[in-house]
């Protein structure tokens, strides 16, 4: 692109911000929405690595010991860099930097109705680092030895010595790419939390705030407060890697088990880091589509706030076998099942929106609502696993497998495709082709049930995680079993090929989808008053706000909606 | 694969079945209700001409109803599930039965290692029985396990049993159980511990009295390998290609007699 053409896109709209370069628009920009960009795309390429990570260890699962297309044979050392890439890749380069840094991001400014980001400096800066970070990794795949193979979970002494995990440097440089990226995530943070609290829209109260700002607000604060001990354990475990010190090393006065409880103090809580803003976006979705006010605002929001609170004593329920004290499993049981109360009232919270409404199954409503049916299994599996007594058998099965891909499948890729083609209008201007979209959206469900409801049942059969290679253990090597294994491969070929569509869908409609109106679906909220794709600057002119943003079908009124800025 | 669930072969096997079969009742109760009023409110209120949507808030008392209701039956359940969870862990895991015999296991990349009373009935005396990879107990017995880890985390996994803890190195981990028929069952390691984790296979081998008699008089392992066809974990390792020093470490570890 031109330098002339992104003048002129600046100055047609006629806005009081500077004309840019391309490099200050594109490569070093300010602006939150392009920003959020490079973290979307960010997101997505990597995405296709973790994508591509999986294709080939469950090729190996399926048809041990053949030749993969695209990689060849599947070592045991490849195997366990695999899964450790695998679990990496999507939980903090994908989910992270897609649900928090680039919807927040986005959609935090333009739903709070400010022309940017507080720090937009400092926003700059949080992405140049996630890059960074996201290079970092890369870089582990190619030294000698080749990634870090010792589990997402890196617990020492596996971790710490190079001759326990052969993979000596890509460890290091997987745990430097990890502290730099919650660096980049802190930075982000401080500028969501400040920014939904000082920049505001005139008249917008805490209670105005559309519930997916207030997810992001929340699930910041809590990676905030969780993510010290970990940045602090992966700086030890680093030193005991590097500098031959001995904080988890047994033989010299350390404690393999004290990682354990750092990286779960940060780890549980990670989970509801990414899942608030995922409840946020479907809170959007649903009331949208079916022009519903949002069923108890304050209770919603309360109950994220428990969440996020009692997420923070639960932690060593990934432990319970792990030769912590056996009686605080007692407590940590306790504390795991009590935040089945409010995950699972979020979600009758969700399903009453629906009672009374006028539904419309655009595709954005369907993945929501997938999201709702999905999750829900995610949610109820968790409780097997957070019992004691039954995570004795579960733990480190595929059934945990299987439980925390219903969890973090429809979090963030279910909950991210809602996002995506729901607000795709007012990121590109353009709409999205509704029928690729439907296509797209039940291959990949149907698909993604198919992968993971074999799984539950290897898992309760007993095939423990992280095995290259069933055919060592004569229980576990049946034709059932392996059967299931091969299904699951299966489903997931079809759903890694039915992503075709969306890229096919999304860039298409990006280059030549019908043009968007400022608010297609006929929204409440404030992204929805600027123009299609907002200018740098955001609005033609600032709004002010007037009421909550979900009035649908309010009684006093002929049209179903009543957006925020509308004065009464 | 239900086998699995008919394959109960400790004394604690079937309470944790139990349990797990009342988690499913009660989560499956709860997600099968969640599940047919969200599609029935799908179906019911899809969009239609001339219906205008209900404008409800939600923050009434008579609405809030709709969803507490539940919201009190989640934590009924939970109560329940609580109760059981921490009976059958207690049994388990906290409150150790007398013992009759103690055995050591030890994990270690890539092998699982075995200390069994000798004739004497005492460990770490000259007569122990030493095996790798092969455990031999006795039905009906209360045994003790001492569990160590030589190098990096292990977890000592005998799923007929439904049995596991991991092994932590620097700590002896004190667990029990108790089988209640013979047979030959798979011991899994389930914590990741290096490149040959998938190969890190044993078996357990639960003998009728008189059998594990002749065993220890006999004082060495069986060729439980040498009959199946189940290649032994031992012969799998050779194949990889000596990717780290404790490789050859281990294999320099004190073996069977």
């Amino acid at each position: 692109m031109s330098t002339q053409e992104t003048h002129d896109h600046g100055h047609g709209d006629g806005h009081a911000h500077e004309p840019q370069s391309f490099l200050s628009k594109y490569i070093f920009p300010l602006d939150h929405k392009m920003i959020a960009m490079q973290y979307l795309f960010t997101g997505m390429a990597m995405a296709l690595i973790g994508g591509f990570t999986v294709y080939v260890f469950r090729m190996q699962l399926a048809f041990p010991g053949a030749h993969v297309p695209g990689f060849g044979m599947v070592s045991p050392d490849r195997y366990n860099m695999l899964v450790t890439s695998h679990g990496t890749i999507m939980i903090f380069w994908v989910a992270m930097p897609v649900l928090i840094a680039a919807l927040g991001n986005y959609l935090i400014p333009l739903m709070i109705g400010a022309d940017d980001m507080v720090f937009p400096r400092i926003n700059r800066l949080s992405y140049q680092i996630f890059l960074l970070s996201a290079l970092v990794l890369i870089s582990s795949f190619f030294v000698t030895g080749g990634a870090f193979g010792g589990a997402w979970t890196a617990y020492p002494p596996l971790s710490a010595r190079g001759d326990y995990n052969a993979t000596g440097l890509g460890s290091s440089l997987w745990l430097v790419a990890v502290a730099l990226e919650f660096v980049a995530f802190l930075l982000g943070g401080i500028n969501f939390i400040t920014t939904a609290m000082n920049a505001r829209a005139p008249g917008m109260k805490l209670t105005d705030i559309p519930m997916v700002v207030w997810m992001i607000v929340l699930a910041s604060i809590m990676f905030m407060a969780s993510v010290g001990p970990l940045v602090a354990g992966a700086i030890m475990l680093l030193f005991d890697q590097q500098l031959g010190t001995a904080f988890f090393d047994p033989n010299r006065g350390g404690d393999p088990v004290l990682w354990q409880h750092l990286f779960w103090f940060f780890g549980h809580p990670e989970v509801y880091v990414v899942l608030l803003p995922a409840m946020g976006i479907v809170a959007e979705v649903i009331t949208t589509f079916a022009r519903k006010k949002l069923f108890a605002y304050k209770t919603v929001l309360y109950t994220a706030a428990a969440t996020g609170i009692i997420g923070f004593f639960v932690w060593a329920h990934h432990q319970f076998i792990a030769g912590i004290d056996p009686r605080m499993a007692s407590l940590f049981t306790i504390t795991t099942l009590i935040i089945s109360v409010p995950v699972a009232e979020m979600l009758f919270v969700y399903i009453a929106t629906l009672y009374g409404g006028s539904i419309r199954l655009t595709t954005p409503m369907l993945w929501a609502l997938a999201f709702i049916a999905e999750f829900l299994l995610g949610g109820v599996t968790g409780i097997f696993l957070g019992a004691a007594g039954s995570d004795i058998y579960f733990h480190d099965t595929y059934f945990v497998v299987a439980h925390f891909h219903y969890t973090f499948f429809p979090i963030a890729f279910i909950a991210t495709f809602a996002a995506i083609t729901y607000w795709f209008p007012k990121m590109f201007g353009r709409m999205m082709d509704e029928r690729l979209g439907k296509i797209h959206f039940w291959i990949t469900i149907i698909a993604f049930n198919f992968i993971f409801i074999p799984l539950f049942l290897t898992g309760a059969a007993g095939d423990h995680r992280r095995i290259y290679n069933y055919q060592h253990f004569p229980e576990q090597w049946t034709p059932t079993l392996q059967n299931l294994r091969i299904l699951a491969t299966y489903a997931l070929l079809v759903m890694i090929a039915a992503q075709v569509i969306f890229f096919v869908n999304f860039f298409k409609s990006l280059k030549s989808g019908p043009k968007a109106e400022k608010n297609p679906w006929k929204a409440n909220t404030l992204e929805w008053v600027a123009p299609s794709p907002p200018p740098h600057g955001n609005f033609e002119e600032m709004p002010t706000v007037y009421r909550g943003p979900y009035e649908y079908g309010h009684p006093d009124r002929e049209l179903d909606y009543w957006p925020q800025n509308e004065p009464a | 694969m239900y086998e699995r669930f008919f394959t109960a072969a400790s004394t604690y096997a079937r309470d944790i079945d139990y349990l797990i079969l009342l988690i499913l009742v009660c989560v499956g109760f709860g997600f099968i209700v969640a599940e047919i009023v969200f599609f029935g409110f799908i179906f019911k209120f899809r969009a239609q001409d001339g219906v205008k949507t209900q404008y409800v808030t939600g923050e009434e008392k008579s609405q809030k109803k709709w969803v507490s209701m539940p919201h009190y039956l989640v934590l009924v359940l939970d109560v329940l599930i609580v109760i059981g969870a921490l009976k059958v862990w207690s049994d388990i895991k906290i409150e150790m039965p007398e013992p009759d015999a103690k055995i050591r296991v030890i994990g270690q990349q890539w092998a699982w290692s075995f200390v069994h009373e000798g004739a004497d009935g005492k460990l770490d005396t000259a007569d122990d029985i030493r095996t790798v990879e092969e455990l031999h107990v006795e039905v009906n017995k209360t045994y003790h396990f001492l569990l160590e880890a030589r190098d990096v985390l292990h977890s000592f996994s005998v799923p007929a049993f439904r049995l596991k803890q991991d092994a932590v190195p620097g700590r002896v981990i004190t667990g029990w159980f108790k089988a209640t028929e013979t047979g030959t069952f798979d011991i899994q390691c389930a914590e990741i511990c290096g490149v040959g984790h998938g190969i890190m296979a044993a078996r357990i081998i639960i003998d009728s009295p008189e059998d594990y008699a002749a065993w220890v008089k006999k004082g060495g392992p069986t060729a439980f390998w040498a009959a199946s066809n189940v290649k032994a974990p031992g012969a799998a390792k050779a194949a990889i290609d000596a990717p780290t020093p404790t490789l050859t470490a281990n294999n320099a570890a004190p073996l069977p007699q």
